[in-house]
């Protein structure tokens, strides 16, 4: 088989249905439990460390981030 | 150490810039020797006063942000805008009034030799240095750490910045391949590749070792411009040189194929670099400006991943009636329609942001800019997949249509959204309580809509005029009207598009204005200054 025609079959089948599931567990992961309260929380990374960025020394604690947030 | 093989690569670089001088077989190749010759060597005598002096310790400024190189960015985002409307509105008035091709500037400065000019200082040099700019601020700020790579980030800006000026140079003096909004040629490729190359490291690099958990959804959209864009300028721009003596290339893909990754490369240019990379501008600074998060996360990560799945397929739309099979036609026309979905989508969320304070509409002329680049978006995009149809683009294409279709969205989207970030940008990275003037915002405001409006209108009532002109036939099945029929029926259209972009300029020069006066003179931020500002 050529190799042209080889791509374009499987392009059209395997790859399509492939990229297609891809798409739609990205939409419903989206969606998955719990998701909204980790996005509200994510939406707000704007709002945080504006001036500085986090300290070096690993104890990023969650107290810390929301320190910054006012 | 690392500045003894610096001082090596320099000299050679530096000699190798001389033979090329010795044996360029043609102009715009031996221009861009010269300038290579000349800012290597510059930067070897800069290298070698440094080396084996002391250093100042590096940890000292990693508890702070990275944003002399932002700064940078901004100031070279607004002078390449004004230089880049500046030569559109003359390539402009040049066609409304050919007597500004002139007799002496023949070969150099007449419309052809401009027009590629014009469309890279906009895309590349406004919109790339802004991009640049701001991905560097949004990644440090949702990351919340100092940029990766030390200064591997004024490599970017100041290599991205010898790109614009080789590409810029070679234009005038003839050294293109010809290939739109990809005209530079081999060797300025390469360079290209090396700087985009250093950014994605840079970016990259500063995620992986980000703070926050989470990659927020600007850096989402920044990465996937920076990623694709080196995809699509490795495989565009796939070339043999002539001769290493000579700009002269030859393209790898010939025929239809070339075409097809011409248009493929061209419209991701236009989905990646135009559109994916000023969304990630738009879900950072819309919330900053409004301050509130985006409407909607979730809308947020579906738009992306719906963006990325569609966009790329679009390309083929550009390629109607042509030698490209119609399979291919119909699959680029069916994706550029399906892609409305994800730009009303991301539009729609840009737009929410803002539900519960619309009354910001009102009182800050910032966020009004924000506003209306997201309705130029959306007109854009409707617009866009339209003219994509097999039977509307046999009407608009090749007519001025397109070319007012794409200013909607290069000045309405691109060029608003880039002002309000500057206009958000300016008064934080320099530390100042506020902006110089909001009356002179509103002015830019209204200049520039004003501008874009009478743009737009004129080009689509000239390419509408066109494409009937050119398909009007008498009963005998005779074409008509000549092609000079056509272009003199457009003169008063060209004028007016000319008075648009005219008044599009005047807006960046108030804005420009506001932003110096901003610097020199709007009250400093009190607290911040206690920290003074990093020299770096």
């Amino acid at each position: 088989m050529e190799i042209y025609t080889l791509l374009r079959e499987f392009a059209d089948s395997w790859m399509l249905l492939f990229l297609f599931v891809v798409f739609v567990t990205v939409v419903l992961w989206a969606f998955r439990p719990g998701s909204t309260k980790v996005y509200q929380d994510v939406a707000n990374i704007p709002f945080r460390h504006v001036d500085a960025p986090a300290p070096q020394s690993g104890v990023d604690t969650p107290a810390a981030s929301k320190e910054a947030r006012t | 150490m690392s500045n003894y093989i610096k001082l090596i690569v320099l000299g050679l670089v530096v000699l190798f810039a001389m033979l090329a001088t010795n044996y360029a077989r043609d102009m715009a190749y031996l221009v861009h020797a010269i300038i290579i010759m000349v800012v290597s060597a510059g930067l070897f005598l800069h290298t070698l006063r440094q080396t084996d002096e002391p250093q100042v310790a590096a940890g000292a400024v990693a508890n702070e942000y990275f944003d002399s190189v932002v700064r940078a960015g901004v100031i070279a985002t607004a002078f390449w805008g004004v230089v880049g409307f500046l030569a559109g509105v003359f390539i402009a008035f040049q066609l409304a009034f050919p007597g500004l091709n002139f007799e002496w500037a023949e070969g150099y400065a007449n419309f052809g030799r401009l027009r590629p000019l014009h469309t890279s200082a906009v895309i590349f040099a406004f919109g790339g240095n802004a991009l640049i700019a701001t991905s560097f601020y949004v990644v440090q700020r949702t990351c919340a750490a100092r940029l990766w790579g030390g200064n591997t980030a004024w490599f970017v800006f100041w290599g991205y910045q010898l790109f614009i000026v080789l590409a810029a140079t070679g234009y005038l003096l003839g050294g293109t391949q010809s290939k739109e909004y990809a005209e530079p040629e081999w060797y300025v490729d390469i360079w290209l590749t090396v700087v985009w190359l250093a950014y994605l490291a840079v970016f990259l690099g500063t995620l992986i070792k980000r703070k926050e958990p989470h990659i927020y959804v600007a850096n989402w959209f920044y990465l996937a411009f920076i990623i694709t864009v080196a995809m699509l300028h490795v495989v565009n721009n796939l070339s043999i040189p002539v001769s290493i003596w000579g700009s002269k290339s030859v393209q790898v893909f010939s025929g239809v194929q070339d075409a097809m990754v011409q248009w493929w490369y061209g419209h991701n240019a236009v989905g990646f670099f135009l559109t994916a990379g000023f969304l990630g501008m738009m879900y950072y600074f819309i919330p900053k400006q409004a301050e509130r998060p985006v409407f909607s996360y979730k809308l947020s990560i579906i738009h992306f991943w719906a963006l990325i799945f569609l966009y790329i397929w679009a390309g083929p739309h550009h390629l109607h009636y042509t030698a490209l099979p119609d399979w291919a036609t119909t699959l680029g026309m069916v994706f550029s329609i399906v892609l409305w979905m994800p730009s009303w989508g991301g539009m729609i969320n840009g737009l929410m942001t803002l539900s519960g304070a619309w009354d910001k509409l009102r009182t800050d002329p910032v966020i009004r800019m924000m506003v209306i680049s997201l309705g130029f978006y959306g007109m854009s995009t409707f617009e866009g997949p339209m003219m994509s149809i097999r039977a509307v683009n046999a009407l608009s294409h090749y007519t001025d249509w397109t070319i007012g279709h794409v200013h909607s969205g290069a000045l309405g989207w691109n060029g608003m959204i880039t002002f309000g970030a500057l206009y958000y940008l300016v008064p934080v990275l320099w530390k100042r309580e506020r902006l110089y003037s909001l009356s002179l915002v509103s002015w830019h405001f209204w200049l520039a809509t004003i501008g874009i409006v009478l743009y737009a209108a004129s080009m689509w009532v000239t390419g509408i005029m066109e494409g009937l002109m050119w398909r009007e036939v008498d009963a005998n099945g005779f074409l008509v009207n000549s092609f000079a029929d056509t272009v003199a029926a457009k003169t008063p259209m060209n004028i007016v598009r000319g008075l648009g972009g005219l008044l599009f300029l005047s807006g960046a020069v108030v804005m420009c204005y506001n932003l110096w006066m901003t610097v020199r003179r709007a009250p400093a931020k009190e607290a911040s200054l206690t920290v003074a500002v990093p020299a770096e």
